[in-house]
């Protein structure tokens, strides 16, 4: 049974081993694995963390990157989301399968995965907080919320072009991957939720660019596992700013909430 | 054709028609010295899977390339039966799941954690160690102490990892072994020609044997980039990332 007692988590049982989720509201990349998990009908618990206020449990698990998301099952942790969610897919298997069949699919669902995010991460550890750098969509998104007037306009029109792109990858499927939701819709569907802070941050909107990928959007918000899991895009704002707040951020144009 | 457009048309194969498949034509686009394109062909050879190899200029790249990865334009590319796929670690999973018939040996762990583990040290390797390595490289006076010393910390973590094993994956290499064997043939290369030391058999005596074990490997040793081209050619290009002439 999962539940807090006396402020302690206990962890919910999956077959004969605990899973635990360490994650963080706004994550992204923790918000995948919960989907991930939900999808596939885990039993897990679920730990909320204050990124600025890391738990011991947190820096144990992953002493190397100290960042969530950490998987931790049967006492082991597993960290990174991409490769958290091919370890869930392994383990609960086949109920369903996240990732497709044919190994040429399989390929193209991680290198895009890998593409919207995941490359090359620089930790800049500020205080206690570690902002990720450097990742394609997610770079663009942190420059447009962080940076001065001129690097967030080039920041805004490379975040667009990336997610045209995705558009064009999507074509006229209903999912990546066809009629399947998958992988490759976990790992993006969960930048979605920051879309009306980029919007608003950059001034700019994205249905006039990318309607397609917004109604795919939509119909990924209609599944369960989404619906419940994402946080609504006004809490992501509200968040976006308070982080800013948090880590000194200045804006010309200041934004009362 | 391109990985732009994976899933059309979506058929699904049967048996018969995959290993037909598998038995169709395997080019790798590359480059001579890339570290990148070198580990996919180690997972290549591993696996006894005949290759064309079609070396890349990188200033002027041919239109397949760009045709076949238009997306980041990058080598490593492999086109199997006319297919592409981009980004070695990618590619290199991909040739394990492509290629698994009994005969051949798993590269991948088969024990969910172990695989698990395997894709986040590589990983590790490519963020934090890699770019390390590139400091080093380019670095002088300060700068490449100070960067000596991150990548030291950065391939303790790595070590720690090896946990007195033969190999990364155990008795045989597997996966982590091809994903940063790279680093068995470069880190002497550069400690020569930024003049430091970073990897002696005092502080770093696990890796230091599992780099000697590494290149020993007959997948691995027929297919080095010859010594004095690729020095000549890193030396060339560090005098003049160090001159600022190229970023």
């Amino acid at each position: 049974m999962a539940g807090l007692v006396g402020g302690v988590f206990t962890a919910a049982v999956a077959g004969d081993e605990e899973v635990l989720l360490l994650s963080w509201r706004a994550s992204v990349f923790g918000l995948r694995v919960r989907i991930a998990l939900e999808e596939k009908g885990v039993r897990y618990a679920y730990k909320e963390e204050d990124v600025f206020n890391k738990s011991d449990l947190l820096l144990q698990s992953n002493p190397i990157h100290r960042k969530v998301p950490v998987l931790i099952h049967g006492g082991r942790s597993v960290c990174e989301s991409l490769v958290i969610l091919e370890y869930v897919d392994q383990v609960w298997d086949p109920s369903p399968s996240l990732l497709p069949a044919d190994p040429y699919h399989r390929a193209s669902a991680r290198f895009w995965a890998d593409f919207a995010g995941n490359k090359r991460s620089l930790s800049v550890i500020h205080g206690k907080v570690c902002i990720y750098g450097k990742l394609q969509i997610y770079e663009c998104e942190r420059r447009i919320r962080h940076n001065k007037y001129k690097d967030r306009e080039a920041a805004k029109e490379e975040l667009i072009g990336h997610l045209k792109l995705l558009e064009e990858l999507l074509g006229d499927k209903v999912y990546f991957a066809g009629d399947s939701f998958g992988f490759l819709d976990i790992a993006l569907i969960t930048f979605s939720c920051w879309f009306y802070t980029f919007e608003t941050f950059g001034s700019f909107v994205l249905e006039n660019e990318c309607p397609r990928l917004l109604a795919w959007v939509r119909r990924c918000m209609e599944r369960e596992s989404v619906a419940k899991v994402l946080p609504s895009p006004q809490e992501v704002f509200k968040i976006a700013c308070m982080v800013r707040k948090k880590l000194g951020f200045v804006d010309e144009k200041e934004h009362a909430f | 054709m391109l990985m732009l457009n994976p899933y059309q048309p979506v058929t699904v194969m049967s048996s018969s028609e995959s290993s037909a498949m598998a038995k169709q034509g395997v080019k790798l686009f590359s480059m001579w010295a890339s570290p990148f394109g070198l580990r996919v062909e180690w997972a290549l050879r591993l696996k006894g899977v005949d290759y064309l190899y079609i070396n890349e200029d990188l200033h002027n790249k041919s239109p397949e390339l760009l045709r076949f990865n238009p997306v980041t334009k990058k080598i490593p590319v492999l086109v199997h039966g006319g297919r592409p796929i981009a980004e070695s670690l990618v590619i290199i999973e991909y040739i394990d799941e492509a290629w698994s018939d009994g005969a051949r040996r798993p590269i991948f762990p088969q024990d969910p954690f172990d695989r698990a583990q395997a894709r986040f040290w590589a990983k590790f390797a490519d963020d934090r160690i890699l770019p390390a390595t590139f400091s080093v490289y380019s670095g002088t006076g300060e700068e490449l102490r100070k960067a000596v010393e991150e990548l030291q910390e950065a391939l303790k973590t790595l070590e720690g990892a090896l946990g007195g094993k033969k190999f990364f994956g155990g008795e045989e290499i597997g996966y982590l072994d091809i994903a940063v064997g790279w680093l068995a043939y470069w880190i002497p290369m550069i400690e020569e020609l930024a003049g430091v030391t970073v990897v002696s058999r005092e502080n770093f005596q696990a890796i230091h044997e599992w780099f000697e074990r590494f290149l020993e490997e007959e997948a691995v040793k027929e297919k080095l980039p010859p010594k004095e081209k690729m020095y000549a050619l890193n030396r060339a290009r560090r005098e003049q990332l160090i001159s600022g002439e190229v970023s």
